[in-house]
């Protein structure tokens, strides 16, 4: 028996070291992703910075106004990150303000699910209608308008429900429904999925559990991928189609004011929540509506897809942009 | 099969210029799962020998515990782990969701029950005769639990192996408690899951071809330790 417990103590006191040598890492990564300069040159400033915020508002549990954590948790939408605009927008917030982002790329649902429960700092969306129950709980704060583009319904180049022609995105819904073409769905509760859902339903029509209807259950870019593969239609917003790679698939309907896809900037409440970082959040959401952040957006993509992949909108209301209501 | 030929020839191109940060994504994977396998090892050992020398009521179910753990599957530990260290979950408040430790944390928790297992039943094989006659011999505990774990290195390497193995390529529970954070967490399947999504399959292609290479380059170096002891 009392060997039983000499060896349950020896466990838990390796266990115990092993966590402390986890809480290390941040530290001792440095030390292994030194080997290329710019790597090395980026990542020690950031950790140095966690490593010297995070133990005091940890040590104190409920921290007060903090200069506080250097770590903001962006979470937004999958195709900010798959257009690669946020890869451009990031370094350059990282830069001028010494904060560093961590970008959590999901789809919309989930982005406002992660601030609602107070694990992100600000939100970077594009779903209006549900953004409206964010703001009204009081968890999203001061959202403002970013930037817009519209959703494309894509499929294959044979167009075998006929859609291209159309100029409404219920009528090619409807042909495609008729036709029981497959269709591939986000399915995620994305922005994306939103949109898609609410355009079957205002063609009051219901794909679900139709054989040609099917759900990726994944991000924008995975599921273009599935779609290219299944000779599909699928609906997408028109940056992500642009700057992914390997497709085939086409643009069979575009330009149907329904079709808008308008992006929203909010930070997360921090009186709501003790560990979010008011200030950092504010800071990004700041900074996504700075001349700045608006000249990258504006300019992002031409090069490269011989058009902007997204419209810069600070200084409109939602109402100009074509929305009848902030909220869709 | 063009694609693998250009994945192959884009492989060598971004190893060659350090493209896609591909030399610290590299060395992040093999350092988050080298350290959750050391970790794994030390609790392996000791968790193995215990289970495979003491006599306990309960051993049995804690044997089956441990044999069910060996195929934990990542996607419930990631998130589990994530859960857990969500700043609204219990451990929030360290702020370890979205860092390498939670990576470490979740693999450790992958790896340890593979080498835990490993470890026990390469211990039981052991006969039993050696133990006694090494006590006999008035070898302490630690001594004797040393040469007998000298006597299954081969085993043992073999459970570092498949330790090894099953952290550095599993990708969901990486996904869930890293976020493939560029230049933080993103290892090399995460990076093969954001390039398939961007459609960029040449990437994605040489970046499986390196994760290949460099689980055949750690395999080869404990193989032939291995081997050499064996002598």
């Amino acid at each position: 028996m009392k060997r039983i417990r000499f060896g349950m103590l020896i466990i838990a006191l390796l266990l115990s070291f092993g966590l402390a040598a986890c809480g290390s890492d941040n530290n001792s990564d440095n030390g292994t992703s030194n080997v290329t300069p710019q790597a090395a040159a980026t990542v020690t400033p950031k950790a140095a910075a966690t490593t010297t915020t995070g133990t005091p508002a940890a040590a104190t549990g409920t921290p007060v106004v903090r200069e506080g954590p250097k770590d903001v948790i962006l979470a937004t939408t999958t195709s900010t990150q798959d257009t690669g605009l946020l890869d451009v927008l990031v370094p350059e917030f990282e830069k001028d303000s010494g904060y560093n982002v961590k970008v959590i790329a999901v789809g919309t649902g989930q982005a406002l699910a992660m601030g609602e429960r107070g694990d992100a700092d600000v939100m970077l969306v594009h779903a209006p209608s549900s953004e409206k129950k964010v703001v009204d709980e009081g968890v999203g704060l001061d959202r403002r308008l970013v930037m817009h583009n519209d959703f494309v319904l894509l499929g294959p180049s044979s167009d075998p429900a006929g859609v291209t022609g159309t100029t409404k995105a219920t009528d090619a819904l409807t042909k495609i429904f008729n036709k029981g073409a497959a269709f591939i769905s986000r399915g995620d509760d994305s922005g994306t999925d939103k949109l898609e859902k609410a355009l079957w339903k205002k063609a009051n029509l219901d794909p679900k559990g139709k054989s040609w209807y099917e759900e990726t259950g994944q991000g924008m870019g995975a599921s273009l991928q599935v779609a290219n593969q299944r000779d599909a239609y699928i609906m997408s917003d028109r940056g992500t189609f642009l700057a992914a790679k390997s497709l085939s698939l086409t643009i069979v309907l575009e330009g149907d004011p329904a079709l808008l896809n308008v992006y929203s900037v909010m930070q997360v409440n921090p009186e709501k929540f003790s560990l979010v970082n008011g200030p950092g959040g504010k800071a990004f959401a700041d900074f996504m509506v700075s001349d700045k952040a608006q000249s990258i957006i504006k300019d992002f993509g031409s090069d490269k897809y011989g058009q902007p992949l997204f419209i810069a909108d600070v200084g409109k209301t939602y109402e100009e942009v074509g929305l009848a209501t902030p909220f869709g | 099969m063009g694609l693998i030929w250009e994945g192959l020839r884009e492989a060598v191109h971004i190893l060659r210029t350090g493209d896609n940060s591909v030399w610290s994504i590299t060395l992040r994977s093999l350092f988050v799962s080298g350290s959750a396998v050391l970790i794994s090892l030390v609790l392996g050992i000791l968790g193995g020998a215990f289970l495979a020398f003491k006599d306990f009521r309960g051993r049995s179910i804690l044997l089956s515990l441990v044999n069910t753990g060996m195929g934990l599957p990542p996607v419930a530990v990631g998130l589990i782990v994530a859960v857990i260290l969500w700043r609204s979950g219990p451990l929030g408040q360290f702020r370890l969701i979205y860092t390498p430790a939670a990576m470490v944390i979740a693999q450790t928790i992958i790896a340890a029950p593979i080498v835990t297992g490993f470890t026990a039943a390469a211990l039981r094989h052991v006969d039993p005769r050696l133990r006694t006659q090494l006590y006999a011999l008035g070898a302490s505990r630690p001594q004797m639990l040393w040469i007998v774990l000298w006597e299954t290195k081969l085993p043992l390497t073999a459970a570092v192996m498949a330790g090894f193995g099953g952290a550095i390529s599993e990708v969901g529970a990486s996904m869930m408690v890293g976020g493939n954070l560029a230049g933080e967490t993103r290892v090399l399947t995460t990076a093969v899951m954001l390039e398939v999504s961007r459609g960029d399959f040449p990437v994605a292609m040489a970046l499986s071809i390196i994760l290949l290479v460099l689980i055949f380059i750690v395999n080869a170096i404990l193989t032939s330790v291995q081997q050499q002891e064996k002598m």
